[in-house]
Formats: C-alpha cells, structure tokens, sequence
C-alpha cells in the first residue's frame, strides 16, 4: 500500500504541494488527475524517493520512504516500475538491451533466462518484433510501450506511470490502456497512474484522485467520479473532457 | 536585486558546483572495483574519446612544435646556437605542451560530448530512470567515462609530444638549417640524459594528461549530471564543461610543474 500524508514541496519559489495525502490500495490502479503544474509527476517522484518532501510522510507498505538511505531505496526501487512520459529508453542500446538493464544489472539470472524473460514481456506489449531496434528510430508509442516493458520485466509489485497516453493517437491511448488494466489483473500490480486523459482514467482506473493547488481536491471511485457534479469532476471527466 | 546577496548566490553555486564534482570524483574512484562489469563501456568510451581528438590532436601538436621551432630558432640563430634546437623543442612539447594541447583539444571535443550526451540524458529523465531502476548513474556512465580518459590522455599526449617534436624538425631542417641529425640527438639526449627507465620530463607530463584526463571527465559528466530546463540547458552544460575544464587545466598543470620543478 502507498500512503501519503501531508505532504508539502517547494521547488524553486514555488510550493508545488501543499498538504497532499492520498493513500493506493494493493491491487488497484489509482488514477492521480489535475491541470498541468498541480504536481502529479512530483506526487510520483516522491513516492519512489527521487525527491523527499520537505513535510509530511510517504510510505509504501509501510517504509517510510524519505527516511530510507541509498541501500534501503535501491531495495524499495527494485520492487518497483516506473513508466516515464517518453519511456526514458536509453539511446544507444537497442529496445531489448533496454529492457533487459535491470535484468543484468541485478537478477542472478542466466543469459538464457533473461532473454526468456524480455521477450515475453516485450510480447505483452506488442514489441517483439521491435526488439532489436533502437530508441531513435521507433515512434513515440513503440518507446511507451518498450518503456513499460522495462517496468514490468522485474516483475514489481507496484508501476508508476507519469502519462502513459502523451502525445499518442486513440488507437495506441487505447492499446496503453487495456495494457495497463492487463497488468493489474494478471500480474496483481499495483498502478499509481498520472495523467489528464478522462480514457485513461476510465479505461484502467479503479479509483481516481483530482489534484487542485497542490493537495487532493476530489477523490473517489471512477463510476463516482463520472457521476459527481464536482467543478473538478466535470473539468476532468465531463463531456468534452480528454 | 541586492548586488551583495546576488554575489552571495553566485559564490555559494560556485563552492556547490564544486563540491559536486569532487563528490563525483570520490564516487567513481570507491566504484573501481566494479569496473570490469563496465568494461564495454569503458572501451567504447576510449575509442570514440581517440578517435575523436585524433585528428586534431595530430595537427595541432604538428603545428605547435613547428610554430615552437620556428620561435625559439629566430632566436638561437642570433647567437649561432641552433644545435640545441632539438633539445628545446623536445622539452617544451613532453613538459608543457604535449599534455596541454591534448587536454583542450580533448576539452574541447570529448568533453563537450560527454557533457552534451548526459545533459541530455538528464532532461530527458533518463538519469532518473537509472535510478528508479536502481542503477547507480555514476557507476554506470560516470566511471567508465573517467578510466577512458584517464587512459587515452596520456596516450594522445604522448602521440602529440612524438608529432610535435617532428614538426618541430621539418622547421629545424627547413627553415633554419639544422640537420636532422643534431636536432634528433639532441632531442633523445635532453630525454634521457637522466639515465632512469622514464625520465622525469617524460614522467612528469604523462602524469599531468592523467590529470588532466580525470579532470576533463569528471568535470564534464557533473555538468551534464547538473543540466536543467531542455535544449538550452544541454547547452549551457556544455559551455560549463569545456569553460572549467580549460581553466582546471591551466591552473593543474601550473601546480604540478610547481610541485616537481621548484618543490620536489
């Protein structure tokens, strides 16, 4: 389970968070919405340790994160995913090298397995064949999807997903989405999910949060959510919205 | 803004900035161990670093001992004492300008590379991704980037010192008149006229590009680990890195030919 309590962060002259707590449930993907500059990536970058908050407290089944030294966060970190706006693939390996990074830098597993392991979940995704190219030269959406191939591979218990939609056409949106909604259900992963898109949302939400000056301003379940005649719910989640 | 906090702001980002690349040079030096899991790296690193400066490193170190012959020859010839033309030439290239021209040119073409390269890593949340991966980013691209320049800076200077005491040579003979033979006994003779198996003119500036090396890298991978805010702060990194590189180089090898001429 990720609780966060209170938290408050300022980066440069401006409080980003003000008070924020939510907490995520095992097992279910938690949608975290809101204009853009709310602080969602951030929300993300707290819980798994790359920013600590300069109050209040984040746990992940129940570790308090920002008390955690380098050995501890590696150790949280390997159990796991984080799915970045543009995949964050490294440039000059290939897609399958890419994937296959955490593997080798921490898995004692044999070369064989490893490639085992990459190619089924390079399949999962529908990346397969893409396996032996490289980030420069695959679209935005085939980076995503290599990207989360990258999250999943380790097998983690929970997945961050800072927009996994950005920037792609409803065909792919939709592949994303039912990929996401996937992993929750056949691998019990946990999804803390960042993003504007009221499909996303829908698509692979159990609950949804909406952020409004920095701390949770609207949160319930997704059929609540669509249903709330709240400012925010209709901003996010009314017609028009996406 | 007050002009006193302004400067205030400004030295405390220098004394940060510098204290991080020291941070990082520790960090790599306590992560040799695990070199040989980066031996890939390592090797790719010093190859692109040679071939890269290379071709420069070869023509500006062909025109420095030229330009030096040519110099210190107007003068020699004055007092009829062109003969030692070949021992001067040898010691300013293997003492100071040998290690010098490399580290600018590698400066200038592999530090700014290495500092464009994580620059944009770094906006592109690549180094975060590392990390979330529980990828130590200065294990992984910091330490290899360090060996390879440590080693393929002495060994571009030593190239340079050979190419420049030859171009120093074709002036000698050309220009001044100086046989090829009185100017190469010369230069061998001032080389090893302390009898050791490496003399200290040699040993001194090879240990000078080491440094020099390590500065270059270390310096070069903190500024691009340090870049924010997109294309213009890849660029900004980059002018970081080859600006205190130059400077580092300049005031480093002032020290080192301190410490072993005047102190040792």
């Amino acid at each position: 389970m990720i609780e966060i309590e209170n938290v408050h962060k300022r980066l440069g002259d401006r409080e980003v968070l003000r008070g924020l707590s939510l907490n995520v449930p095992k097992g279910v993907n938690f949608v975290l919405m809101g204009p853009s500059g709310t602080g969602k990536s951030v929300t993300l970058k707290h819980v798994i340790g790359i920013f600590r908050p300069d109050a209040g407290g984040v746990r992940v089944d129940g570790q308090d994160v920002p008390a955690m030294d380098r050995d501890e966060l590696m150790n949280l970190r390997k159990r796991m995913g984080y799915l970045f706006q543009n995949g964050a693939l490294i440039n000059w390996l290939t897609v399958e090298d890419n994937v296959a990074l955490p593997l080798r830098e921490h898995a004692k597993l044999a070369s064989s397995e490893i490639d085992e392991r990459v190619h089924q979940v390079l399949k999962l995704v529908g990346m397969d064949h893409a396996a032996k190219q490289s980030p420069p030269d695959i679209s935005g959406g085939m980076k995503l999807r290599a990207g989360l191939a990258r999250a999943l591979v380790t097998r983690p218990e929970y997945v961050l997903y800072d927009e996994p939609n950005a920037g792609l056409d409803p065909i792919i949106s939709t592949q994303i989405h039912e990929l996401i909604a996937e992993v929750r259900d056949t691998l019990s992963v946990t999804g803390l999910i960042v993003t504007h898109s009221r499909a996303c949302a829908t698509q692979c939400g159990d609950r949804i949060g909406i952020l409004e000056d920095g701390r949770l301003g609207l949160e319930g379940s997704v059929d609540e959510i669509v249903a709330s005649d709240h400012p925010l719910a209709r901003a996010f989640m009314g017609e028009g919205a996406d | 803004m007050n002009p006193l906090a302004a400067t205030t702001r400004l030295v405390r980002a220098q004394i940060d900035n510098a204290g991080f690349v020291v941070r990082l040079l520790l960090r790599a030096t306590l992560a040799l161990p695990r070199l040989p899991r980066r031996l890939r790296f390592l090797l790719d690193n010093a190859f692109n670093a040679g071939v890269r400066a290379l071709p420069v490193t070869v023509i500006v170190a062909a025109f420095a001992g030229a330009i030096l012959a040519m110099q210190t020859g107007i003068e020699l010839r004055r007092f009829g004492d062109t003969a030692v033309l070949g021992t001067i030439t040898a010691l300013s290239m293997c003492r100071e300008m040998g290690p010098f021209i490399t580290g600018v040119i590698l400066a200038a073409t592999v530090g700014s590379a290495i500092a464009a390269e994580l620059g944009t890593m770094k906006v592109s949340d690549e180094i975060d991704a590392l990390e979330v991966m529980s990828i130590d980013p200065v294990n992984y691209l910091v330490l290899p980037r360090v060996v390879a320049l440590a080693v393929m800076c002495p060994t571009l200077t030593v190239l340079s010192n050979v190419v420049g005491i030859y171009g120093g040579s074709v002036i000698a003979e050309q220009n001044l008149g100086v046989s090829p033979d009185i100017y190469w006994v010369s230069a061998v003779e001032a080389l090893t006229s302390s009898g050791t198996l490496l003399p200290k003119e040699v040993y001194v500036g090879l240990l000078k590009s080491f440094v020099f090396g390590v500065t270059i890298a270390t310096v070069s991978c903190a500024a691009g680990l340090r870049a924010r805010g997109g294309a213009l702060g890849v660029g900004l990194a980059v002018q970081t890195a080859v600006r205190n590189s130059v400077i580092l180089i300049i005031v480093l090898g002032f020290v080192i030919t301190w410490f072993f001429y005047f102190l040792a």
